[in-house]
């Protein structure tokens, strides 16, 4: 049997919200704390304790509702979700269930099936991991993180490749972090995602049976285990062999994913509506704050720079998923002087992000969107050269400072005079003459020391178009 | 004042000489710990020890102490829901209904005794042992709030507080005589009081008349930010004064008044019922079509929510353990099996079952449907009636061990208490006479009389029922007199 | 009548040990009070009533999101039965 077979893919994705208290209790969150300082009665579970719902949370989830054009419930409630494990420490955790927040949304191609919220989990650590090896059947609960605001987001399979689930995440990610809802950061576990893997023959619209994905913390392991599950899938419908409805644990040390079937029984939830919460109904003033607190998404600016300053995809995109950038981009916009187009500036920005990294804010920075601007327009108009451009760009990192006075301090202006290069052009004619000829007979590579002896005499003010021309030119060619 | 003299005056009483500069609160206080300590009702599981502490005559409740069921949580106190598994638990925050009551100026005399996790109906479901009613020591004082009736009834306390999810304050008032107020659920803060059936636990109080009740519900009462289904009384709760019931309509449900219903217990509610007539009221029968569902809806909705409220004890965090190195899950069923009693065990079993994956519908999800018909019976009875009446408890109070091994039977102590709780409405119970035991015991024992309102009657209510307790006059010093 | 099987079955999402008496008669007892539970059967149809679960009416009961003082570690241990440098010890998950 050999027919050809299509991936189906879906995503589950937790996303911890960037709260300053907890889901239900007033602790600060938790980064990196001496182990449950970060707690409290209702985090503890103590008896007696009650949860009370976080307003911000409940805003933020509004807030990605809209962002993801989702319908929003009119009345949503939590439910308990019942099982025993350490890092719970009521036993069940809060979440909704048969009436989420939101659900029938959309981010670039891909379907939302549904938002909802929740609390996270505390951390269990194993306590051979923190030296005590005589005891290494023994875990320790630390509560910091547990109640910690969750979104989950549920998307339906619309996904067909391993590399577009990782650009999707990646929109994702850069969409919540404008929202500004959450750090969204897959090593530390502020988004988390596992993956729906199912294989069909190409052109069926039936489903087949899906396994389930999960621990891939960083968007390489999100390839490389939705890859491994393809290529495992694959084989055995390829082999005749049924798929079976698993949950499977990817090994980021040997990129394998095993089976997380246990001896335990078959999970039952024992779901039923939370009695001490009440429903969460969005009144329009909830709604009006958070449609009012949407900035520009990142989907919508890449269209924008495309539409308005001709920015190539790969740079529009860029600005546009890396918002800091972006509005650096924008600033030098308003700075800059006519003549210097926009995908100049761009450029120049990629310049700076690269020398200052890309997580850093370039407003941050001690280089101005105005020197910036200033910088591009000498370049644009020949004043200097590129080169000698990036030199300058590299001193305003280090030290800031106005940008003529570093041309002028450096001695970068270009040549003004054309009749002094030429001289000097002559001059290096005159010194290469075994080059010179080599370029007269056609070969161009033979240019590289008469305008290597161009640069040197010019302390690399010259223009290198300029000098190829006049060698062309003074050659006859 | 004697001792006896002053453990013979109700709270606000008491209250009155301590304004007037006649009484100490230090006396007050004296007294009743020397009470408290020498409790051989078994109805306290904490007694404090200190010298009376500094009380302020100004303040609403003029440092008249107060027993509180351990099932509220008091900040390094243990409290320990009459379960094993908590034992010498003392949790590092206070329950806000009972720091409402200190701040009112009510200092703590002891916790009480009571069924494990507040579920049962006699108190002999305390890993602590059972307690004893103070009318006659070999029977039952009621339950779940068994420890605080027993302590108001025997004079070891002025006044308690109790929890109510199903008749569980005003089903140990009437087999204690005494007075037991369950408010309308939300007027009184959950936050701190041991969760038993979250929808359903309502905290409130016992004393010795009327007045008491309205003054120490004023100080209980009050919206909570750490309780997301607390709303307060709409107006502050007012000292009853009414003395007739002069165009009051009271409705006798006949699902809740005839049958399994004791003759003693029935013959004193109809001598209450005349004595209502002959203050004004009007009395009718009416009907509560869904309320004979009351007990299995609530015998469905509570163990289901007590399954989930009960998960949090797994021996991690506080409470006992117990762990013979057979790992995690050996650790889990272990320290459950140890620490909850049988009819813990019961109710958990039952709500997990009814929960569980194919039965929630069937189960739980129509429970809750019952639950709405039988608000709809009520909304439709308040439209005719003020106030519907009841007797509180289907008998008095039976002897030590004789439910015990029939849950069933012991579940049908809730038949009349149930479906207020349900609907979530204000129900009081107010001792209404005595009666013998079935099968020829010539004890006599006392009866309850149940008054519901519609939600928020609070002070409705409460005045309805300091005009028929003037009239009834019934006299609660036997029990006093007895410890 | 429950089985044995849905006896266990229950206690073990319960984690409840129970002996052999116990799951003999908490079978009967069980089934006792669902059969008489089971009466509510009786209602006949009630497709259309909205369950209640809570019997106050209230709605976004929500808290301002700002933070309290959280408890000292003294205070989180206090009552552990097997309090580690670390947080509660428990029995490895693992070797259940
Ligand atoms: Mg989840
Ligand atoms: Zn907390």
């Amino acid at each position: 049997m050999n027919v050809e077979l299509e991936p189906v893919i879906g995503l589950e994705i937790h996303v911890q919200l960037k709260t300053r208290t907890k889901m239900f209790c007033s602790c600060a969150l938790s980064f990196g704390e001496e182990p449950n300082t970060r707690t409290c009665p209702i985090c503890l579970g103590l008896p007696g304790t009650l949860p009370v719902t976080n307003a911000q949370a409940v805003h933020f989830g509004l807030m990605m509702a809209m962002a993801f054009d989702c319908e929003i419930a009119p009345k949503s409630i939590f439910h308990r979700k019942n099982y025993f494990y350490p890092d719970l420490a009521k036993g069940y955790q809060i979440s909704q269930y048969d009436i989420p927040l939101c659900s029938n949304g959309r981010l670039g191609d891909v379907r939302i099936h549904r938002i909802h919220l929740e609390e996270d989990a505390a951390k269990l650590v194993h306590e051979g991991a923190s030296g005590r090896i005589h005891d290494s059947d023994s875990s320790v609960v630390d509560y910091n993180r547990g109640g910690t605001p969750l979104a989950e987001m549920v998307t339906e399979p619309d996904l067909r490749s391993a590399e577009q689930a990782r650009d999707w995440l990646n929109l994702l990610r850069v969409t919540l972090r404008q929202l500004g809802v959450s750090d969204v950061n897959m090593e530390e576990g502020s988004l988390r995602c596992d993956a729906n893997v199912s294989v069909r023959p190409r052109g069926s619209s039936e489903l087949g049976t899906k396994t389930e994905l999960k621990n891939m913390n960083s968007f390489r392991f999100v390839m490389q285990g939705i890859n491994a599950e393809i290529a495992r899938q694959t084989a055995l419908v390829q082999a005749g062999e049924p798929v079976v409805q698993e949950t499977l644990h990817f090994d980021p040390v040997t990129g394998r994913l095993s089976s997380l079937r246990s001896k335990e029984e078959a999970h039952d939830y024992r779901y039923f509506p939370e009695p001490d919460l009440v429903p969460v109904a969005p009144t329009e003033a909830m709604l009006e704050r958070a449609r009012t607190a949407i900035p520009e998404l990142p989907a919508a600016r890449e269209e924008r720079y495309g539409r308005d300053f001709s920015l190539g995809g790969d740079t529009a995109r860029l600005l546009a998923y890396e918002p800091q950038f972006g509005d650096y981009f924008e600033a030098t916009t308003q700075e800059a002087t006519a003549g210097v187009s926009p995908a100049v500036l761009a450029n120049w920005v990629t310049e700076l992000r690269t020398r200052i990294g890309a997580s850093s804010d370039p407003a941050e920075s001690k280089v101005t969107p105005d020197a910036l601007a200033v910088l591009a327009a000498l370049v644009t108009e020949r004043r200097i050269n590129a080169s000698a451009g990036r030199q300058v760009l590299d001193t305003l990192v280090a030290e800031g400072g106005d940008v003529a006075a570093i041309v002028e301090r450096e001695g970068l202006a270009a040549m003004d005079s054309d009749e002094e290069l030429a001289g000097i052009v002559k001059a290096a004619l005159e010194a290469n003459a075994d080059a010179a000829a080599k370029v007269r007979d056609g070969n161009a590579k033979a240019m590289g020391p008469i305008v290597g002896y161009v640069m040197r005499e010019t302390k690399g003010r010259a223009d290198g178009g300029e000098v190829g021309r006049l060698v062309r030119e003074q050659l006859g060619i | 004042m004697t001792a006896t003299e002053l453990v013979g005056l109700t709270a606000a009483e008491a209250i009155g000489r301590i304004r007037a500069g006649e009484l100490e609160p230090a006396e007050l206080w004296s007294a009743y710990q020397q009470r408290a300590q020498a409790d051989d009702l078994n109805a306290y599981t904490w007694v404090a020890d200190a010298d009376a502490p500094a009380a302020d005559p100004a303040a609403p409740l003029a440092g008249v102490p107060v027993a509180v069921k351990d099932l509220f949580c008091t900040e390094g106190i243990p409290s320990q829901a009459g379960s094993r598994i908590l034992e010498n638990y003392c949790p590092p925050y206070t329950a806000t209904a009972i720091q409402n009551i200190y701040d009112a100026g009510a200092p703590l005399l002891a916790k009480t005794n009571q069924d494990e996790f507040a579920m049962g109906s006699s108190n002999e479901n305390s890993a602590y042992g059972p307690v004893l009613n103070p009318w006659d020591r070999a029977r039952v004082p009621g339950g779940s709030s068994g420890g605080s009736a027993a302590a108001v009834a025997a004079g070891l306390a002025p006044w308690a507080t109790g929890t109510d999810t199903g008749g569980s304050i005003r089903q140990p008032a009437a087999l204690c005589g005494i007075v037991g107020f369950k408010p309308t659920y939300g007027a009184i803060s959950r936050y701190g009081m041991i969760a038993f059936a979250s929808s359903l636990d309502q905290a409130g109080t016992f004393t010795r008349d009327v007045t008491d009740a309205a003054l120490l519900l004023e100080a209980m009462v009050g919206k909570d930010p750490y309780d997301s289904t607390c709303l307060g009384l709409p107006e502050p709760v007012q000292p009853p004064t009414a003395t007739d019931l002069r165009g009051v309509r009271l409705g006798v449900p006949e699902e809740l008044s005839g049958e399994g219903i004791e003759p003693g217990v029935l013959a004193a509610f109809e001598r209450t019922l005349d004595i209502a007539r002959d203050l004004g009221a009007t009395v009718e029968s009416t009907h509560l079509p869904h309320a004979a569902h009351g007990l299995s809806a609530y015998y469905l909705i509570a163990p289901a929510e007590c399954s989930s409220n009960l998960a949090r004890f797994d021996g991690v965090r506080y409470g006992m353990r117990v762990d013979d190195g057979g790992g995690l899950l050996d650790m889990y069923t272990g320290t459950r099996a140890a620490g909850f009693g049988d009819e813990v065990k019961r109710r958990i079993m039952l709500g997990t079952y009814a929960l569980s994956s194919g039965y929630y519908d069937a189960y739980y999800g129509r429970a809750q449907k019952v639950r709405t018909k039988i608000s709809e019976d009520f909304e439709s009875a308040f439209s005719a009636f003020d106030f519907l009446v009841t007797p509180t408890s289907p008998g008095v109070a039976f002897e030590l061990g004789a439910k015990s091994d029939d849950p069933l039977a012991m579940y049908f102590n809730d038949f009349c208490t149930v479906p207020m709780s349900l609907a979530g409405i204000p129900a009081l119970s107010i001792p209404n006479g005595t009666a013998q035991a079935p099968g020829g015991s010539s004890t006599e024992l006392p009866t309850g009389f149940q008054i519901a309102g519609p939600a928020f009657s609070e002070n409705k209510l409460l005045n309805a029922a300091y005009a028929l307790e003037t009239a009834l006059a019934f006299d609660s010093s036997p029990a006093r007199e007895a410890s | 009548m429950l089985s044995s099987d849905q006896v266990l079955h229950v206690a073990r999402l319960a984690r409840l040990e129970l002996t052999d008496e116990e799951v003999t008669r908490m079978g009967l007892e069980l089934s006792n009070v669902l059969d008489h539970i089971e009466k509510i059967g009786e209602l006949g149809e009630l497709e259309g009533v909205v369950p209640t679960s809570h019997v106050v009416e209230l709605e976004n009961v929500l808290r301002e999101d700002s933070p309290h003082q959280s408890l000292s570690p003294g205070v989180v241990l206090a009552s552990a039965p097997d309090p580690a440098p670390g947080g509660f010890r428990v029995p490895s998950p693992g070797t259940s």
